[in-house]
């Protein structure tokens, strides 16, 4: 009696040096909450968007198949027009508009051009009962919290005759109450017909919920659970989530590990924005010299956000908490003097926040340290151009000068443009975010090899990756994050992915 | 061996303005019958020019940085008047009101770079509030009529020439002599730098192209002192400009400062995270901006002899368009020296060869305003072709 209502097949994505999706097939049947899980980078969010029309027609190979009806979306506005909806992580709702104006924003209820406000009001009303949304529709969002914001988007999906729902993580920003009535409200719909798609990493609300589950790992589908004909549990999922050959993906490394040289405690951030969030609690970390410390969680745990409320307040209000360095206190209170006291942080986002692109090789190495190349104030250009080139050849940083464009760059020869800037300030404690994301398996492996050497000549590292092979392959020492707190730590040589899982998924301290 | 029109195609988003800048002059010359060049035309073009040139080097600063100024006109009006006012109304010394005018100029810069810098106002609205303040405030300082005439000293700053030691009977010979040091420092400092390109192994031009560059650097500052030295030589205000250029050149080229100007206007955010303390730069960024309007305001005021209550008007739009015609980027982060100074002399000599051929106020800035457009729509269209 099985009832398919989307079917993809063979789906293949490739980006640039990247397959992203390789041969990915999903079924999904009519009126079921369908669970999508996988790690980060899995390619859990670009299948949907090959199937929502963000990546229209013709960038993939592979055939969808929905209500029994081949489809080739161009955009999204064409799959919304057969009822395939996808709420992203993060919301898409304007602030200063109103509940009303968001949920019909591009689906105007309107006559020649004038909108009608009484249908306009009246739909909302009906719509906001059926999410159980108890709010005017004159509200305007930014007067809501997250989890409201949420249900409104729900209801816009609703307002678009839904028939297909996708939720990217509907639940990461949300508390506990809040989650609760989502998936609650996910049944009822289910009740009334919807059939959801939910990608979660939150594996309790996953079994909760789901009726079936498709597993993703490395851009290809790995099994599909029935959750009504067998008894799922956490370990099982969580199993097909992470187990693959680890070997000769990471350059071996014999570490000599010496004393702390950078030590961080009572360390409490505050949100930027809104007053009483804390984004970081109680936060004790150390690094020793010749150490590549690991902080592994999921997006959102609030790893960034940690590394740069130490990186000279780059993040966040009401810091608190002391750091040390050698066991002397010192002062990292701005940017300027973290650098100047020896700290290095390399962004995750090194397009938005590392580079100039605008500027060449040679510009984006020297800037964190100027003073190095300058004869009093001027900058002696010989000497910056034999530095950089320097980096240039040690770091195997293809281009064709270090006069070249860090735009025209690849993702793994940016990242090593990063590198050099941060190892040209020489730095004791370097703190890299997500140094490998987006970039070609064999870059990767380049930058394990300079991560090896800077530990191997006395650094301290600390390494935030989403990837946990990464963290295990890498790192002699592994600190958990969840929802802002250190929830676990261990030596990686009793660390595996399935214990990491679990500190993140069940977020209690587990003391070893 | 490159050929000679691939040279050019890749210098021509360097070369560009200049080259757009001989074809406007060339053109006038023909059409003015040779009036543009005419030796007394060339130094009227300097002194009429030389204010714009002065703040387009501030405004250059503020606009690498990513943001905009359209304040300085009044600025510049507001400082002419505060002189004025000191050395007619109250008899002060040229240099107290020199002095004094300048740290006003740098008063007005750090109360508007405060606002954007540390308050995070967008500059376009805080400097919109300041070109409407500063207009007020020319008003009331001059009490709404012409303040004059100056001290000659001061009228020197704008009308004087530099003294010939050589004592010529027909030619200014200092001023040649400036034009043959000149050349020589010039052509030095570009085979210095093509021996250091070569021993760190970069790509150099071929020799012919350096042979044809420096004659015709040489013939461009050798002919322009030949029209200078037959009329009364160098203009004491020219003299000012070089040094400001050079300064700027090497503010701009060879400074840290000059350098984290440049990545905070190319990313703030990469360059803020790379130990940038962006907002105090902006800050100085503006009050470099203020000191070059007051001087600006100073050389305006020279010039007419006067300080009036409506100097200044209209003044930014020029000094707006020398920066974006030289190839400075809206969004930031692009910007040289020379090419804000050859599009303060694009917009120069169109006003000048205009106002020679007699063309109405009206066409002027209809014209005017499409060359700004074409400039900026070349420098877009080079850049979307080789990235």
């Amino acid at each position: 009696m099985s009832d398919v209502i989307l079917e993809m097949r063979n789906i293949t994505k490739t980006f640039p040096g990247v397959k992203a999706l390789d041969n990915v097939s999903l079924r999904v049947e009519r009126g079921e909450i369908h669970a999508l899980v996988g790690e980060n980078g899995a390619g859990k969010s670009t299948l949907m968007k090959v199937l929502s029309g963000v990546y229209p027609h013709g960038s993939y190979s592979g055939e969808i198949y929905f209500e029994g009806k081949e489809c080739s979306f161009k955009d999204i506005t064409h799959s919304e027009e057969v009822g395939i909806v996808i709420i992203h992580q993060e919301l898409a709702l304007i602030p200063f508009l109103s509940i009303a104006e968001n949920i019909f924003l591009g689906n105007e209820r309107q006559k020649n051009g004038v909108i009608s406000w009484f249908e306009t009001i009246s739909n909302t009303q009906e719509l906001l009962k059926k999410v159980g949304l108890h709010e005017s529709p004159n509200t305007l969002i930014t007067n809501m919290g997250v989890g409201k914001q949420q249900l409104v988007e729900i209801a816009k999906a609703l307002a678009k005759k839904v028939r297909l729902l996708i939720l990217d993580e509907p639940t990461a920003s949300l508390n506990d109450a809040d989650s609760e009535a989502l998936l609650k409200l996910l049944i009822q719909l289910k009740e009334q017909g919807i059939t959801s798609i939910l990608i979660s990493h939150k594996l309790n609300e996953i079994s909760k919920v789901a009726d079936s589950i498709t597993i993703l790992r490395d851009g290809a589908t790995i099994e599909t659970l029935d959750c009504h004909k067998d008894r799922i549990t956490e370990d099982r999922i969580i199993r097909g989530m992470v187990g693959r050959d680890l070997t000769h993906r990471f350059p071996p490394r014999e570490s000599k590990i010496g004393e702390v040289i950078f030590e961080v405690r009572d360390w409490n951030v505050y949100h930027p924005l809104h007053e009483n969030r804390k984004v970081s609690t109680d936060i004790n970390i150390n690094v020793r010299k010749g150490e590549v410390v690991g902080i592994a969680g999921l997006m959102g745990s609030g790893r960034t956000e940690l590394v740069m409320s130490i990186f000279g307040r780059a993040y966040g209000r009401n810091i608190s908490g002391k750091a040390f360095k050698h066991g002397k206190e010192i002062d990292i209170s701005s940017i300027d003097k973290a650098i100047k006291n020896g700290i290095a942080y390399a962004t995750e986002d090194r397009k938005a926040y590392g580079l100039i692109l605008i500027e060449d090789i040679k510009a984006n190495i020297t800037i964190a340290n100027l003073e190095a190349i300058t004869d009093g104030v001027m900058i002696n250009r010989p000497k910056e151009l034999t530095v950089t080139s320097d980096y240039r050849n040690k770091l195997n940083i293809k281009s064709s000068s270090v006069l070249q464009k860090t735009v025209n760059l690849s993702g793994g020869n940016q990242q090593k443009v990063v590198l050099s800037k941060w190892l040209f300030a020489n730095p004791e404690i370097l703190i890299l975010d997500e140094p490998t994301r987006g970039i070609d398996v064999g870059a990767k492996y380049e930058i394990y090899t300079i991560v090896n050497q800077l530990a191997s000549e006395g650094k301290g590292i600390i390494l935030i990756s989403s990837e946990l092979p990464e963290i295990l392959g890498v790192c002699d020492r592994i600190y958990v994050m969840s929802e802002g707190r250190i929830v676990g730590e261990m030596m990686s040589s009793e660390a595996s992915q399935e214990k990491i899982m679990k500190y993140i998924m069940t977020q209690q301290e587990v003391v070893e | 061996m490159k050929t000679l029109s691939n040279l050019f195609k890749e210098n021509v988003r360097e070369y560009g303005m200049l080259i757009a800048l001989i074809v406007i002059m060339v053109y006038f010359q023909f059409a003015t019958d040779g009036t543009l060049m005419k030796p007394v035309n060339i130094t009227n073009l300097v002194l009429q020019n030389s204010y714009i040139i002065i703040m387009a080097l501030g405004m250059l600063l503020v606009i690498i940085a990513g943001w905009i100024d359209l304040s300085v006109g009044s600025v510049a009006g507001f400082i002419g008047a505060v002189a004025a006012v000191i050395m007619v109304r109250y008899h002060q010394s040229v240099g107290l009101a020199f002095v004094v005018s300048l740290l006003a100029g740098a008063l007005v810069g750090a109360f508007q770079g405060y606002w954007v810098a540390y308050v995070k106002i967008p500059a376009f609205i805080v400097t919109l509030a300041g070109m409407l303040i500063f207009k007020g405030l020319n008003l009331a300082v001059t009490k709404g009529e012409s303040v004059g005439p100056f001290p000659e000293t001061f009228q020197k700053l704008s009308s004087g020439f530099i003294p010939d030691y050589f004592h010529g009977e027909t030619l200014h010979i200092t001023t040649l002599v400036i034009g043959v040091l000149l050349s020589i420092l010039l052509v030095y400092l570009d085979l210095q730098a093509r021996n250091n390109q070569r021993k760190y192994n970069f790509e150099v031009t071929p020799f012919s192209f350096f042979i044809i560059k420096s004659i015709a650097i040489t013939a461009v500052i050798m002919g322009f002192c030949y029209l200078m030295a037959s009329y009364k030589g160098l203009p004491n205000i020219l003299v000012i400009l070089f040094i400001l250029i050079v300064f700027y050149t090497y503010v701009t080229e060879r400074m840290v400062i000059g350098r984290r100007i440049y990545a905070m206007g190319g990313n703030e955010k990469a360059a803020k995270l790379s130990g940038v303390n962006t907002a105090r730069l902006l800050f100085y960024s503006f009050v470099n901006m203020g000191i070059l309007a007051g001087l600006g305001g100073l050389v305006f005021a020279a010039r007419l002899n006067s300080a009036t209550p409506k100097a200044g008007a209209g003044m930014e739009l020029d000094v707006i368009a020398a920066v974006y015609i030289g190839g400075a980027s809206a969004s930031g982060g692009i910007g040289t020296v020379i090419g804000a100074v050859v599009g303060a002399f694009v917009i120069g000599v169109m006003n000048n060869g205009m106002s020679i051929l007699g063309i109405g106020v009206e066409w002027q800035q209809v014209i005017k305003g499409m060359v700004l457009l074409l400039a900026v729509f070349f420098d877009i269209y080079s850049k979307n072709k080789n990235p």
